[in-house]
């Protein structure tokens, strides 16, 4: 940091004193009141920082940091950050059919949102019509029930798809969900470069989080980049075809190292599956990582700055970039789920303030906050407008997006960021010697990581090491306070109802023909979103779709 | 001589098309280090698969577990099912994303208690020992 020898040495020594005197007073009378001060992810926490940590590490200015908007983007990607363009403000939603999340929608969008993630039943995600018996209690839950085309009009009835940005949790039917949006943007009017989408499409997480895969690995790493390649190829620029995610494994119990290096070796499965394809890598899309944001406030800020730079470092000396678009890396953000507690459910309005101001701290592009409820159900309408308007009064009210990247240069920021990028180099590196993501995950190495790291952060919480406010401390004995909502369960077979007509109405003989193309295609060998198109415009249903392709590639085995 | 008592024996299951199991999965290495035998069903089991392997594995115990809010379809259906397979002696306990209002209706439909989210796996474990015991 440009300390001169003599500088640092005299810190040094005042260091040295403090230590022998105040500090040492300090311990003699009081001691410390907790043995571990380390951050979440258990790496250790020093009592103070200072320029030493960073001259330490030859800590140059211009490397590690540079400029906002500039080669390495560890202070953020644009130059300008919140003074130019506040991020975006989304909500993950929907339930019950396409009229009950219309409804929900128009509302989200009154209350000032600019981004909607589309939430789907577990029957859409895993390629199930509503009248599956194993859809049986499942449908509308959790999200929308779209069984065909006609669910995703009814969803976007009167909202405008050139100027909402729509984002969806789609994995395994990526594919299946850029074709409804496809279809439903032209019915609209609207251009499909001009549709702003953000699919997530990363279906590789799926397998160790989350658990909505439906075919085997390598079959559904082809649909995801037949994804990425159309939306290449026909330049809709404005579809974000692809989102590495981090947040589904740190809910489902990976630290903050262990969620972005996997992150990373999927990333990566995906890029070789593009290059492969003759992608060249200054034409991938512009990279977006969905992040979760944690309670722990530096860990999570620094994650965030590590991973920028880690990542744009990555692109040009690793896939060899040029082009700035692909080594900028963008991130969505949202609270943890898995931090808030059913327990006191207003204390995760605190929980999702932290969370959201993480994001924002952290440089994030699309910000979110989650409601107080979820824990415990669906958000309720009022709980939604909590969350929302938290992300608003941070935007608003408290002057922090006035200057980009307020946090850096603290030595503790910078230390920290430093430690959570090695780290994350050397597990990447771990998968990497293991075959790459496909293979760690097929052999379960991935998988049984993170259960451990689930397990011993349970163990913490029920031996007191860590606390959780209204679950192991602070404790209260009363009811609930809040109300719950509820899906409507009628919702589950007026939906059946609908499917039946559909299929009854529709020119079936179409439905076959597209069927049996998408069969061809994959025969073939071919880009399967052209024929998915075909088949979603002629209403065929989700569980037709992805029957098919169950059909053909077969469907992936948990191992357990 | 060592008089060795069984085992408990547990089966951990996901019913349903749910895929958190975060807290599925933790629970069998809780419980296993309490001393039980758990078996875990993996996701994506219906009622009828989780009442098949119940009975295959002799388990004392059947835990459900489901976030996805479609608790009260699944849950009183597996008990049904262990029921028509002569298993009414087996604890059928549940966890996930359970309302509260939802606890006495899948209790009436022969749930013996739901854990929900924060829940202690000693306090679980303690349950399932003070139930198998006294039954």
């Amino acid at each position: 940091m440009a300390y001169s020898k003599k500088e640092l040495n005299e810190i040094q020594h005042e260091k040295g004193s403090w230590e022998k005197t105040s500090l040492k007073e300090e311990l003699e009378e009081k001691g410390e009141w907790k043995k571990d001060f380390s951050t979440s992810s258990g790496l250790p926490v020093e009592r103070i920082y200072t320029p030493i940590d960073l001259e330490k590490a030859s800590w140059d200015y211009n490397e590690r940091l540079g400029f906002p908007g500039q080669y390495p983007y560890t202070r953020g990607i644009d130059a300008d950050m919140y003074r130019a363009q506040l991020f975006r403000m989304m909500q993950y939603g929907g339930f019950g059919t396409g009229k009950t999340t219309n409804e929900r929608y128009k509302y989200l969008l009154a209350q000032g949102l600019n981004e909607i993630s589309v939430a789907m039943d577990l029957p859409t995600q895993i390629g199930y019509d509503s009248d599956n018996p194993l859809a049986n209690g499942e449908v509308g839950k959790q999200g929308i029930a779209i069984d065909s085309l006609l669910d995703v009009e009814g969803m976007f009835e009167g909202i405008p798809l050139d100027k909402v940005h729509i984002a969806t949790t789609a994995n395994a039917i990526g594919p299946i969900f850029l074709a409804w949006m496809l279809a439903v943007a032209e019915e609209q009017g609207v251009p499909a470069e001009k549709l702003r989408l953000n699919l997530q499409n990363d279906v590789l997480k799926e397998f160790v989080a989350r658990g909505t895969f439906i075919l085997p690995a390598e079959a559904s790493v082809k649909l995801s980049c037949d994804v990425v390649e159309y939306c290449v190829k026909n330049r809709l620029d404005n579809i974000l075809p692809i989102n590495y995610c981090e947040y589904h494994m740190r809910e489902a119990g990976a630290d903050v190292v262990q969620g972005l290096a996997f992150c990373l070796a999927n990333a990566v499965a995906y890029m070789n599956e593009l290059t492969r394809r003759g992608i060249g890598v200054d034409d991938f899309p512009s990279p977006w990582i969905n992040a979760v944001a944690g309670l722990d406030l530096f860990e999570e800020i620094c994650k965030y700055r590590a991973f920028r730079r880690l990542w744009s470092k990555m692109m040009k000396e690793r896939f060899g970039a040029t082009n700035p678009r692909v080594m900028a890396l963008s991130f969505r953000g949202g609270s943890q789920g898995s931090a808030y507690t059913a327990q006191q459910p207003l204390n995760n309005i605190v929980r999702g303030t932290i969370t959201a101001l993480v994001q924002i701290l952290g440089g994030a592009q699309v910000v979110e906050a989650h409601s107080y409820d979820e824990a415990l159900a669906t958000p309720s309408a009022e709980s939604v407008r909590v969350a929302v308007r938290t992300v608003q009064i941070l935007a608003h009210e408290t002057g922090i997006i006035n200057t980009t990247d307020p946090l850096g240069g603290s030595y503790y920021i910078e230390a920290l960021t430093d430690k959570i990028e090695g780290k994350i180099i050397k597990l990447f590196e771990q998968v990497e010697a293991r075959g790459g993501a496909i293979k760690a995950i097929e052999s379960g190495f991935i998988s049984q990581q993170i259960g451990m790291s689930a397990y011993k952060w349970l163990k913490a919480i029920e031996s007191g090491e860590k606390v959780v406010v209204g679950v192991n401390m602070y404790k209260v004995d009363e009811p609930l306070s809040i109300k719950i909502f509820k899906v409507d369960p009628a919702l589950e077979e007026k939906q059946i109802e609908r499917l039946k007509k559909l299929k009854a109405g529709r020119d079936n003989h179409k439905v076959k023909n597209t069927l049996k193309g998408l069969k061809e295609a994959v025969a073939d060998g071919v880009n399967l979103v052209p024929p998915i198109l075909a088949a979603v415009k002629s209403y065929a249903t989700i569980g037709e779709i992805c029957g098919v392709l169950r059909e053909v590639f077969g469907e992936y085995q948990e191992k357990v | 001589m060592m008089s060795k008592e069984r085992p408990i024996r547990v089966l951990i299951a996901k019913p349903g098309m749910d895929g958190h199991d975060r807290g599925a999965k933790t629970l069998v290495l809780a419980l296993r280090d309490e001393g039980m035998e758990v078996v875990y069903t993996g996701l994506r089991q219906t009622p009828e698969s989780i009442a098949r392997t119940a009975v295959q594995e002799g388990v004392d115990v059947v835990g459900l577990s489901c976030l996805s809010g479609s608790h009260n379809y699944l849950f009183p259906r597996v008990v049904e099912l262990l029921l028509e397979k002569g298993m009414s002696g087996v604890l059928v306990i549940g966890g996930g994303i359970i309302p509260e209002d939802d606890i006495p209706y899948l209790k009436q439909k022969g749930m013996e208690a739901v854990f929900g989210p924060g829940s202690s796996t000693k306090d679980i474990a303690g349950f399932i020992r003070e139930k198998v015991k006294r039954d």
